[in-house]
């Protein structure tokens, strides 16, 4: 697998710094997963997280603070080896974890034309979806008011910009208005998260966008 | 509490956590990373008291996970950073935040020594180029990390040696996925 579409500086060190919502989180884990480039942007990126914590300038902790703390291990309960989580078809395990199994587990809503969404739960500053696309059909046109990561777990997809397959992440800002259509052969399903609800171009999705929650 | 020894090898301590259940060696360990941990947090806005508290469980996992510090990967630093972000996100955030697969190359019983120094090493290094930026860049990094800055309000222009730790990383990578196929 070739990965030609990465996640930036700014989100990686945003993610290593914890400074990310929830649903973009979500995407970077995500990427992460089958990205091993990105992974180790990550590490040097906490890396960097560590040199700061060392160099932040140490607060008193007392030695009552130490004794509470073996009093605390004491107590632990036996370390659990907790079970890896795993992938389930094309999800990697975090996004396994959020869905609770893999694409067969989610519960699609009808979009029209094919086209399926399933909304993920997730803090409120940014949502994610999951997007269910049949081989040659068009994502409805859309701009975008935030910013909006795409990530393509199967299939792919074209925009008047690039093609985007399996692993690759799409970062669209306010200056993108694109009409992404999936690859024929294969249903293209992508994980999206948006800081800002989506703003439809064609009339239909647009009403119906109320009661969709996107 | 005594000034830190620049030369201590934190790495070996936590070996002897995990291999000896060694409480000196954990007190060293408590009384050099847990009052950095609690500035840390308090710069992210917890008061003292919440601060000291997670100060605590972060030390505590670390004992509980020491199986799972791998030196030829991270500094103790490193690892306990992120043990620390977690705890942020988690007590003071409330919110979720997704990790990425575990890859499965757990730490060797007997890490490969010059990997050890090589990455301890690389960590030195960039901790004095971060000493060494001009103090309104350091401040900005800081921050990002305290995490006082929104994603979009980060400059990733560091100028920080980041690439060699990325590279190193990334040849373990490739020979890991080698291994496995």
């Amino acid at each position: 697998m070739t990965i030609k579409h990465h996640l930036s500086d700014q989100l990686l060190m945003a993610y290593s710094a914890g400074d990310l919502p929830e649903a973009f989180n979500l995407v970077a884990a995500t990427h992460i997963s089958l990205c091993d480039e990105c992974r180790a942007r990550l590490a040097a990126f906490d890396a960097l997280g560590g040199a700061v914590l060392e160099d932040t300038d140490a607060v008193d902790v007392s030695e009552a603070s130490l004794a509470a703390c073996l009093d605390r291990i004491e107590n632990l309960p036996q370390a659990t080896h907790r079970q890896p989580l795993r992938r389930a078809g094309c999800f990697p395990a975090p996004l396994a974890d959020y869905v609770g199994g893999g694409p067969d587990a989610v519960k699609w809503r009808n979009l029209g034309m094919g086209v399926k969404q399933a909304i993920l739960r997730t803090g409120r500053d940014a949502s994610a979806r999951l997007l269910y696309i049949p081989a040659g059909q068009a994502v409805p046109d859309h701009g975008h008011r935030g910013l909006e990561l795409t990530l393509v777990l199967q299939g792919a997809f074209r925009d008047e910009t690039a093609r985007f397959g399996r692993g690759d992440l799409e970062i669209a800002d306010e200056a993108v208005e694109h009409t992404p259509v999936a690859e024929e052969g294969e249903v293209c399903i992508c994980l999206a998260a948006t800081d800002a609800p989506l703003r439809f171009n064609a009339i239909i999705p647009r009403l119906a966008q109320p009661f969709l929650r996107i | 509490m005594q000034a830190d020894n620049v030369e201590t090898d934190w790495a070996a301590l936590v070996q002897r956590v995990r291999d000896h259940q060694d409480k000196a060696a954990f007190a060293a360990l408590f009384r050099h990373f847990a009052p950095r941990v609690k500035a840390f947090l308090m710069k992210s806005g917890a008061d003292a008291g919440l601060a000291e508290e997670c100060a605590q469980d972060v030390m505590a996992t670390l004992w509980q996970k020491a199986h799972l510090f791998d030196p030829a990967r991270a500094s103790v630093a490193t690892w306990v950073f992120t043990i620390a972000r977690n705890k942020r996100i988690d007590a003071l955030r409330k919110a979720r935040r997704a990790e990425p697969e575990d890859l499965p190359w757990g730490p060797e019983p007997e890490p490969d020594q010059a990997e050890v120094l090589e990455a301890q090493q690389e960590t030195d290094k960039l901790g004095q180029a971060l000493a060494q930026l001009p103090e309104k860049q350091r401040a900005l990094i800081e921050r990002a990390f305290y995490g006082d800055l929104s994603h979009s309000e980060i400059a990733t222009e560091t100028g920080l040696p980041l690439g060699t730790i990325k590279s190193r990383i990334r040849l373990a990578l490739d020979r890991l996925r080698q291994q496995m196929s």
